[in-house]
């Protein structure tokens, strides 16, 4: 049984303007100790996921239906507190501003003793030690000092070292990250990763890694799920996704980034662009999601949205002329 | 050779802090501290550097936003920063800047066609209302956005459409430099693209020169001619993009490079992880600035500062860097080949 599973989540929020359908029918699920990557640009609906399974959307306007199971456990038919038991103590966040979800006025020492005192009951003095060897754990130089100081009094690179030191001070099962990194200087984002890369051997606990950053992804997850406009419309290893893509989405957006290190050979070349827009989440689609930016797009496109299918093993595209294994990554098969 | 566009020398920019009742200055943030650099017709010059860095305190500077402490700003062999502001403004015509971010930089009470037209107005380049219309079309088309959009407000667009109007805003003055503030670094990766060939496109047909600031080092490999890379308010090395990329000759420039992640999974690449933070601006280390989190640092380096000079690359000419390691003998210095394609895991 996977730790993790999401099935056929929707949020929706009610506007005045009608319904938004930020997440519209996603399915994936989490093994223990595994490291999944959720990419997707703005308005993809991927923070909105990550917020659906703590269940931090408010309803309303929001509304969450489908199945989140934690170990076969239903978290959205749990009673408001039985989820307040879950929520940094089973399940954790990161969230990508270390500025703004840290408290200013508690020092660090108290914020991460927060979550121990209230989820294992330790006193103030055993938390205040269990702050001291988290703060060593995610490599704070001086962590005695540190834990009586504010946020203020650290940078970037070290805040977001203790938000990691917060989610995973109760040894959580599994540990949402929703962009840790992209708020941080590509220095401070090594050391991050490095950090998350390290900690996921110590810790062992399951890594859901929000990000639009496909780089990172790369550097620390084991699988990847693409989503585009509120729905899933690509999953794979991050081997094959990033060597055969198959989802046009997915081809489109690693066109469409420069390599580093293009220059070195001269293969510079223009970049691909994706066309247009993303649609609005406000109209019920009936086609592809993709079909108003695809290079691709038949009538069936807009007609009929195409079902997830398995195109190699453990590979699945939402495409209807997606390439299946027997042919090349480029090819798309008519119709 | 004839004149560069622009030309940067030793230009300081010291911020007074001020603190107490009565407002003394207790120090200095020396946020740009002695940069020098060319940028020629056609060209691209990429500041780069992490935050903090001064990197766009130098793009402010150049377009004379803030007076500056020190040094000169060359526009087209003309000192433009001590003129008087009444020499100035006409000069401010042939420079102009794209934001980083398009929904706080187009005023949301204009219409597109007023917020193109103003430019035009202001510097006097249409005789009559008909000329100014022409002229409104003919930008909307250069950034390839629908003529007809011009009655529209800033709000009914997009990310990327709304950075296409502000690079149209800024050609419509017909400037000769235009500086990219970390432009495309707020769009999503499928309009950054857009964005990104809008201006390679622009740049050839128009001849720009383009000052452009961004810490995105993929971005800036495939837009730039030279890059410059910052820290701490100092230029450590510049170089043309092949030979930055291929043999940076500054560790803090190799450390960035192989501090960027490549969307190649398992890619094996030579890592150098930097420890620390970067230092304040207000009290920079003696010496050498990289020096405290340099994984090169010997005694030198950390009593005397390294000068920014001409560096052996076998690549071309042009390298320059600011290193004692180059006063090493070859097999001592860790700097001296080409280390470029195993720290971009670049077969």
């Amino acid at each position: 049984m996977p730790l993790l599973e999401v099935e056929n989540l929707q949020t929706h929020f009610r506007t005045p303007d009608g319904v938004n359908r930020a997440v519209d029918g996603v399915s994936f699920h989490v093994n223990a100790g595994e490291t999944l990557a959720i990419v997707g640009e703005s308005g993809c609906g991927k923070s909105v996921t990550a917020m659906s399974i703590l269940r931090l959307i408010p309803e309303p306007p929001g509304k969450i239906a489908g199945a989140i199971r934690l170990n076969g456990k239903n978290l959205l038919e749990l009673s408001d507190r039985e989820m307040r038991q879950i929520r940094g103590n089973d399940v954790s966040m990161i969230f990508q501003e270390p500025m703004t979800s840290l408290n200013p006025v508690l020092t660090v020492g108290r914020q991460i003793g927060e979550t121990l005192r209230l989820h294992q009951g330790l006193s103030k003095q055993q938390a205040e030690e269990r702050a001291v060897e988290m703060l060593n754990l995610v490599g704070i130089p001086e962590a005695r000092r540190r834990v009586r100081e504010y946020p203020h009094q650290l940078s970037g690179g070290m805040r977001q070292r203790v938000m990691i030191a917060i989610a995973l001070a109760c040894n959580p099962k599994l540990l949402i990250a929703d962009e840790p990194t992209t708020a941080l200087d590509v220095t401070i984002q090594a050391q991050i990763l490095e950090l998350m890369r390290d900690l996921k051997h110590r810790v062992g606990a399951a890594i859901v890694l929000i990000t639009h950053d496909l780089g990172v992804v790369a550097e620390v997850a084991e699988r990847v799920v693409v989503m585009y406009a509120g729905r899933k419309v690509e999953e794979a290893a991050i081997g094959p996704l990033f060597r055969t893509p198959r989802h046009p989405y997915t081809q489109g957006l690693l066109g469409s980034m420069p390599k580093l290190g293009s220059s070195l050979d001269g293969t510079e070349t223009r970049l691909a662009e994706i066309p247009g827009l993303v649609p609005s989440l406000k109209k019920k689609l009936d086609g592809c999601v993709f079909a108003s930016r695809c290079p691709h797009t038949t009538d069936l496109c807009r007609t009929v949205a195409p079902a997830l299918e398995e195109k190699a093993p453990g590979h699945v595209a939402a495409c209807h002329y997606a390439a299946r294994e027997d042919l090349g990554a480029d090819e798309m098969v008519a119709a | 050779m004839s004149t560069p566009v622009l030309q940067v020398n030793d230009l300081k920019k010291h911020f007074p802090i001020r603190a107490g009742f009565f407002g003394g200055t207790t120090g200095y943030v020396y946020a740009v501290d002695g940069v020098s650099f060319d940028i020629a017709k056609g060209e691209t010059l990429s500041l780069v550097g992490e935050s903090g860095c001064g990197k766009s305190t130098v793009g402010k500077a150049v377009l004379r936003l803030f007076d500056i402490t020190d040094g000169q700003v060359i526009l087209d062999g003309q000192r433009i920063d001590d003129m008087p502001s009444g020499t100035l403004r006409p000069m401010r015509r042939r420079m102009q800047v794209v934001f980083q971010d398009p929904f706080s930089s187009l005023n949301p009470r204009m219409r597109v066609r007023d917020i193109l037209a103003e430019p035009i107005r202001n510097f006097g380049l249409a005789k009559d209302a008909a000329e100014l219309e022409a002229k409104v079309a003919g930008l909307m088309d250069k950034v390839r956005l629908p003529r007809d959009a011009v009655g529209r407000w800033p709000h009914e667009f997009s990310g990327g459409q709304r950075q296409r109007i502000g690079i149209a805003r800024a050609l419509a003055a017909e400037p000769d430099l235009i500086i990219c503030d970390e432009a495309v670094s707020a769009l999503d990766v499928s309009v950054k693209a857009q964005i990104v060939n809008l201006l390679q496109d622009l740049q050839r047909e128009l001849g720009l020169a383009l000052l452009f600031i961004s810490h995105d080092l993929a971005i800036v490999e495939h837009m730039t001619h030279r890059v410059a890379v910052m820290y701490l308010g100092k230029i450590v090395e510049v170089a043309p993009k092949r030979s930055l990329f291929a043999a940076p000759k500054h560790p803090y420039t190799e450390a960035l490079l192989s501090a960027v992640p490549v969307p190649e999974p398992g890619a094996a690449r030579e890592r150098i992880i930097l420890k620390g933070d970067v230092p304040s601006p207000i009290n920079p280390p003696k010496g050498c600035r990289f020096h405290t989190r340099c994984p090169y640092a010997f005694d030198r380096c950390r009593v005397e500062e390294p000068p920014l000079r001409p560096v052996a690359d076998a690549l071309g000419e042009g390298h320059v860097a600011a290193c004692h390691l180059h006063d090493l003998p070859a097999e001592q210095n860790p700097l001296a080949g080409s280390k470029g394609a195993a720290i971009l895991a670049h077969a």
